[in-house]
């Protein structure tokens, strides 16, 4: 044991445990299973469980749960308390058309009983390949196919060098930071239309704007409109936009 | 040991994973199936008798060179090769559902294990273990898991038909078991 020793981080103190009680809850894998180990712990007939003891047990035992896993367990609880509220009913003796109602449970039961039994199966076979070790080579992913351009970083700015040398005007330029202006467009138009009761686009865009200018414009005028101090009309498709004053806004 | 049996040692121990019967046919087109089989036993036979460290396993309808267990500890301890992580029992109970009622739902699982499946159900898949392989009737079409080859592969299994029929299982299920 001195071996783990000269490995400080695998070191772990066992000591250092969470809190008993909800540790054990989450060994069990839902309420179903909380259920099965009652009915074992209190050695009672699966097909006959005192419905009244083994509800009060589970409720006990899932007290201390914390609320986001006590979900699944809380549903079980209800359907617990039902079916020991449906036993209390007082029934005819000898009734013959009695529906038990812990028969859906007991189905249950024993479809996950089962399917625990298969759990066990696994488990062992899990174990038994768990045990032994494959060869650790591991293929290597196969090559990703031929891209359809197979190209060298000189012909690549080779290429481009060719297609900015076709164009007449390469469109390399100075960044502008935040050359858009909305606010300079809507006092631009505040003021015309202050004048004016109609504008026109053509009128409000200066002749030879630049993009930035027309962009600031149409937000400006589009915020504008939003804010309904203006009407922005078009008689047909790509005709000159209209603006109006807004008579509403103006009374108010 | 025959030719064609040393021409399956080879490749077994060039493969990482179970090699199917079909792709160790493949290796000579000139050896017929009996000739195969007959290979594949004597290579197990020469592992088992002779005393190697190693056998060959029938895995997932593919055959796979593998350690014996008595050298486990020792492989770990010397940190050549770690075991993987087990199986949380969540996990397990899902697959046990998965393997016997396949196609199944999330929500004939939940039905079964009284809890929500969602992220068992996700890292499984993950994994590789299950598998989407088709969509339910009814509301949303819900999506129907089943389980893969690498599931075979984990649990050492030849087929599903190697767990236990669930009229097997000690206690009587369903009416109409739905087996595989």
């Amino acid at each position: 044991m001195t071996e783990t020793a000269t490995y400080p981080g695998l070191a772990a103190d066992p000591m250092a445990a969470p809190p008993s009680f909800v540790v054990e809850l989450t060994e069990f894998s839902g309420p179903l299973d909380l259920l099965l180990t009652l009915i074992r712990e209190e050695q009672v007939d699966i097909y006959d469980i005192p419905i009244a003891r083994i509800a009060e047990q589970f409720v006990l035992r899932i007290r201390s749960l914390p609320l986001n896993e006590a979900a699944d367990y809380l549903e079980m609880a209800a359907r617990l308390l039902r079916i020991k509220a449906q036993m209390l009913l007082p029934r005819v003796d000898g009734e013959e058309a009695w529906d038990d109602p812990r028969a859906e449970l007991v189905r249950r039961l024993l479809e996950y009983q089962q399917m625990r039994e298969v759990v066990d199966v696994l488990e062992r076979a899990g174990e038994e390949r768990r045990n032994r070790f494959a060869r650790a080579y591991l293929p290597q992913a196969p090559a990703p196919p031929e891209a359809p351009l197979a190209l060298s970083l000189s012909e690549l700015l080779a290429a481009v060098d060719r297609i900015l040398r076709i164009s007449r005007d390469p469109g390399i330029h100075d960044v502008i930071p935040r050359a858009i202006d909305v606010p300079g467009a809507i006092t631009l138009i505040r003021d015309l239309l202050a004048l004016r009761v109609r504008a026109r686009w053509s009128e409000i865009v200066p002749s030879g704007a630049e993009p930035w200018q027309v962009l600031s414009t149409l937000l400006g005028l589009l915020e504008m409109a939003k804010l309904g101090e203006c009407r922005v009309q078009q008689s047909r498709p790509f005709a000159d936009v209209e603006i109006t004053r807004d008579a509403a806004s103006e009374a108010a | 040991m025959t030719p064609l049996a040393k021409l399956l040692e080879a490749a077994l121990f060039a493969s990482a994973r179970p090699i199917p019967s079909e792709e160790l046919a493949a290796l000579d087109p000139e050896a017929s199936k009996a000739a195969l089989a007959a290979a594949l036993d004597e290579l197990r036979e020469h592992y088992d008798v002779d005393g190697h460290g190693v056998e060959l396993v029938e895995i997932g309808g593919g055959w796979q060179i593998l350690t014996r267990s008595e050298y486990t500890e020792a492989i770990e301890r010397a940190q050549l090769a770690a075991r993987p992580a087990r199986l949380s029992a969540a996990a397990l109970e899902t697959l046990a559902l998965i393997a016997y009622r396949q196609p199944i739902g999330r929500a004939e699982i939940e039905e079964i294990r009284g809890v929500s499946v969602g992220s068992v159900l996700k890292s499984l898949h993950e994994r590789g273990l299950i598998d989407v392989v088709g969509r339910g009737e009814g509301m949303g079409r819900p999506l129907l898991y089943g389980t893969t080859p690498i599931f075979l592969e984990y649990f050492a299994l030849r087929h599903l038909d190697e767990l236990p029929r669930s009229d097997e299982l000690a206690v009587a299920l369903r009416a109409e078991p739905r087996m595989l």
